[in-house]
């Protein structure tokens, strides 16, 4: 078994000399990050992570949360966990500091969140839906509700839960058929949510739930779902918990992996209702969901980041350790270990290098999310908010999807060992394959990229995009070193093949959406594709200008080189088939009919 | 009460250190770095003694290049006061250390000086007592256990025959053993904490004193590879073995 280190130096790399963090504490209100406090950060939070969280993962998927009576108890060690994390504060990394947070930047929670996602994905989800509900507050939130609910749920001490889904209603959100009746001061609230990540557990004094429903007047559709606030526990004027709301959790469901999070069927309202209490105005609910839903999806795209590094990590230690077969060629003398065959160690660099894509691209993005909140010029605010807006379904479906590849591959290294669930490279795997589902499937995220994030905006964010990434192949060819200026034109050709692609979705959008649709899966994973190696090549400059430089940590930036070469080689190259797929590959889909399945 | 607690800055002990191809020492460069077990666990017992009332200020001091701050900072993080860099390149040995922090000590008058026993890279395990005799205060080494009353401490320290308790006089230099207490978690509201915390920096070569290495590394190898096992038919071959190949019985 592999034990978990936090890829330090990778993180560091990306954070300070890809994403920019400087370009970050430069901004008003993050001056006080400084690069050795994030370096303290970092390192305390992944020793909380390999020493705290890490050791819970397996037993948290062989036991996994159980369900009695209407009460969960959480897996083996986890309430002792969660409560060593409240008391640590690291549940406040990002939150607001005038609730208590640290109101660190989202480039800085970024590493952090990863760390915790690779020792324990199952844990993270927790506190990651804690932190959707104040996203949700801090938007519409009115001031006593803030001040009521922000502070402890910053703390942790409160947990919180999304409650959107339920059974005819799950990515179409229209279908919300669970009621809300005006009472006094609050609603009542009757239905059953399903789907309710850590909806129920013992971790917290308080659960607050965020829960879709309809007014009984309100229009049909989307445009008639309003949000409410249900807490477990009713809380007196004084602030401390009073009596146990009519909501309860009914069952939890038997999933293929994140065992240890329990994901709930809640009843809302068996006897005489739910209390509730409106967020913002009504009928809007389902427009604030989107809002904080773009930093889910972002937090979603992590943990594909996260659970391939885990993998990865996994793969490599027991690549380096089991011994089997001789070197290609030698029939006699001493047995190897498997890392020395060349399918292994392509298939570990696969592992490898589309991590490192994908850690550079979602930080990016999360670089992007704080420009634009925190930049003193509005025109750039702007600008960083249509690319994260961009970049956001791509981080999510892109990193989710090879996630699940990456971990498969994994599995793969162990042989049938991988198969056997002792090895723990099978739980990568299983708690993978929901990444590219909850928080909207890969198809929604497609969706929104073809639609929203190019078609309707006739490809401005994405051929801006893709003008920074000509620049970048005109960099490369100016490069002294032979290698980087090989990723140059390979990063030429791959960026004429989505040029051409894109070109193909803004111009057929408006008048086939249709065909549009059918092929906007492989449109994403195109861009991811291309995204990935952008980011490589990227780092690919910075790394050779630090070797041309004199650099102490040579070794780190020649296998950064190394690594972004077998990226192009291998990985950048499905972009010329993926563009052909977009281009081409509409027909045979649409003409083919209901029967002939 | 005030607490002098010298911390070091060594190679972190979750990474496998290996020795430099020349021979001349172990290699740092690029390792990861981190706070000595047994300094952590010297800060720790004076940030409890403080949370338990009776300690006004601890006094953490690194010795070393400029990236000592780093771990000055982790003491901070866990509840340490104020921190003193004495910034040097110069190779520092046991004596060297104590002669300054001897300095150190009669400057900032600490009625306790609590010193990891030894730190994991050199094993040392002389700074504290050489601190004691140079300052001429009574010396607790390899303590397990702390209890100060009035104007001195109760502790208890490890031994080879079991646990001998001593009362000491203070000021007093204390060493800390493994089992005195189990270091916290830092938390992230001190951690941003600590980087408001005073941290002084002083050049060595500014002290007056001489503080050049006195001993001479010849050689540094890596210890013998493990050779691989055999299976023994009896027990009469394991102790022929034992008396004529091994020597040990």
């Amino acid at each position: 078994m592999s034990t978990y280190a936090a890829p330090l130096r990778d993180m560091q790399f990306v954070m300070k000399e890809l994403v920019g963090l400087a370009d970050i504490t430069a901004m008003p209100d993050c001056a006080e990050v400084t690069s050795d406090l994030v370096d303290a950060v970092l390192d305390e939070a992944g020793r909380f992570a390999a020493e705290v969280l890490e050791p819970l993962n397996r037993g948290g998927d062989t036991h996994g949360a159980q369900c009695a009576d209407g009460k969960v108890s959480s897996a083996p060690g986890f309430k002792a966990a969660y409560e060593q994390f409240v008391t640590g504060g690291w549940n406040g990394l990002s939150g607001e500091s005038d609730f208590g947070g640290q109101g660190l930047p989202h480039v800085v929670a970024m590493p952090v969140q990863e760390m915790w996602n690779s020792a324990n994905m199952a844990f993270c989800l927790c506190p990651m839906l804690t932190s959707g509900v104040l996203e949700a507050l801090k938007l519409c939130g009115s001031p006593s509700q803030k001040q009521l609910f922000m502070p402890r749920l910053t703390a942790g001490t409160w947990s919180g839960t999304m409650n959107l889904t339920e059974p005819q209603a799950g990515s179409d959100l229209a279908a919300v058929r669970t009621r809300a009746i005006l009472e006094g001061d609050h609603y009542r609230i009757h239905g059953t949510k399903i789907f309710i990540t850590w909806g129920e557990h013992d971790m917290a004094e308080n659960i607050i739930h965020l829960v879709l429903a309809r007014k009984p007047d309100a229009p049909d559709g989307v445009k008639g779902i309003s949000l409410f606030i249900v807490p477990k526990f009713l809380i007196n004027t004084d602030g401390s918990l009073g009596e146990r709301n009519d909501v309860k959790c009914v069952s939890i469901e038997h999933k293929l992996g994140i065992h240890a999070s329990p994901t709930c069927v809640m009843s809302y309202g068996d006897a005489a209702g739910a209390i509730g209490y409106q967020v913002g105005e009504e009928n809007r609910g389902l427009e604030y969901m989107f809002i904080m839903m773009n930093h889910a999806r972002l937090a979603v795209g992590l943990e594909g980041v996260a659970i391939a590094e885990r993998a990865y990590q996994h793969a490599r230690e027991y690549a380096r350790t089991r011994v089997q077969g001789r070197a290609i060629g030698q029939k006699a003398g001493e047995r190897v270990t498997i890392i020395h065959h060349p399918d292994v160690r392509r298939m570990l660099l696969s592992m490898k290098a589309q991590t490192e894509a994908m850690r550079a691209l979602a930080y990016t993005a999360s670089a992007a999310l704080d420009k634009s909140k925190h930049h003193p010029d509005d025109k750039e605010r702007r600008r960083n908010q249509a690319l994260v807006d961009f970049l956001i379904p791509i981080v999510k479906g892109w990193c989710t999807e090879q996630c699940v590849e990456i971990a498969s591959t994994g599995v793969q290294i162990h042989g049938g060992m991988g198969f056997v669930e002792e090895t723990g490279a099978a739980q990568y795997l299983r708690d993978a394959r929901i990444t590219t589902i909850y928080e909207g499937t890969t198809g929604i995220q497609a969706a929104d990229l073809v639609g929203r994030k190019v078609g309707y905006e006739k490809g401005a964010t994405a051929f801006a995009v893709l003008g920074d990434m000509r620049k970048l192949v005109a960099e490369l060819a100016l490069s002294a070193n032979a290698e980087v200026r090989g990723l140059g034109s390979h990063m030429e050709q791959a960026v004429e093949s989505l040029a051409r692609a894109t070109q193909w979705v803004v111009d057929t959008f408006p008048k086939d959406p249709n065909a549009v649709a059918a092929v906007s899966v492989p449109f994403l994973k195109l861009w991811g594709t291309v995204a990935g190696g952008w980011q490589m090549a990227r780092a690919a400059l910075i790394a050779d200008a630090g070797l041309t430089a004199g650099a102490d940590d040579a070794d780190f930036y020649r296998a950064k080189i190394a690594t972004a070469k077998f990226y192009s080689d291998h990985i950048l190259q499905n972009s010329s088939a993926q563009s052909f797929e977009v281009c081409n590959g509409a027909s045979s889909v649409i003409g083919f009919h209901d029967a002939q399945f | 009460m005030k607490i002098l607690v010298p911390v070091k800055r060594v190679v972190d002990p979750n990474i496998k250190a290996r020795v430099k191809a020349d021979g001349t020492g172990v290699e740092t460069a690029n390792l990861k770095m981190a706070i000595n077990p047994f300094c952590e666990i010297a800060v720790e017992q004076a940030v409890r003694m403080k949370e338990e009332g009776g300690v006004d200020e601890i006094v953490v001091v690194s010795i070393g290049v400029t990236q000592c701050t780093e771990t000055i900072r982790t003491a901070l993080a866990m509840g340490a006061d104020r921190g003193i860099l004495v910034e040097t390149t110069l190779e520092m040995q046991p004596l060297a250390v104590a002669k300054i922090l001897k300095l150190i000590a009669e400057k900032e008058k600490p009625d306790l000086v609590i010193v990891g026993k030894q730190a994991i890279d050199d094993d040392c395990n002389q700074t504290g007592q050489m601190l004691s005799a140079l300052l001429g205060w009574p010396q607790a080494t390899f303590v397990s256990k702390i209890a100060v009353a009035g104007d001195h401490a109760d502790i208890t320290r490890e031994v080879d025959g079991g646990l001998e308790k001593l009362t000491v006089k203070l000021p007093a230099v204390m060493t800390t053993d493994l089992r005195l207490n189990e270091p916290r978690y830092v938390t992230l509201p001190n951690i941003m904490k600590s980087k408001k915390k005073p941290l002084e920096n002083v050049k060595a070569d500014t002290l007056g004193i001489d503080i050049a290495p006195r001993l001479t590394t010849l050689n540094v190898k890596e210890p013998p590879q493990r050779g691989a096992g055999v299976k023994l038919a009896d027990v009469a071959e394991l102790v022929n073995k034992l008396k004529n190949e091994a020597k040990v019985i």
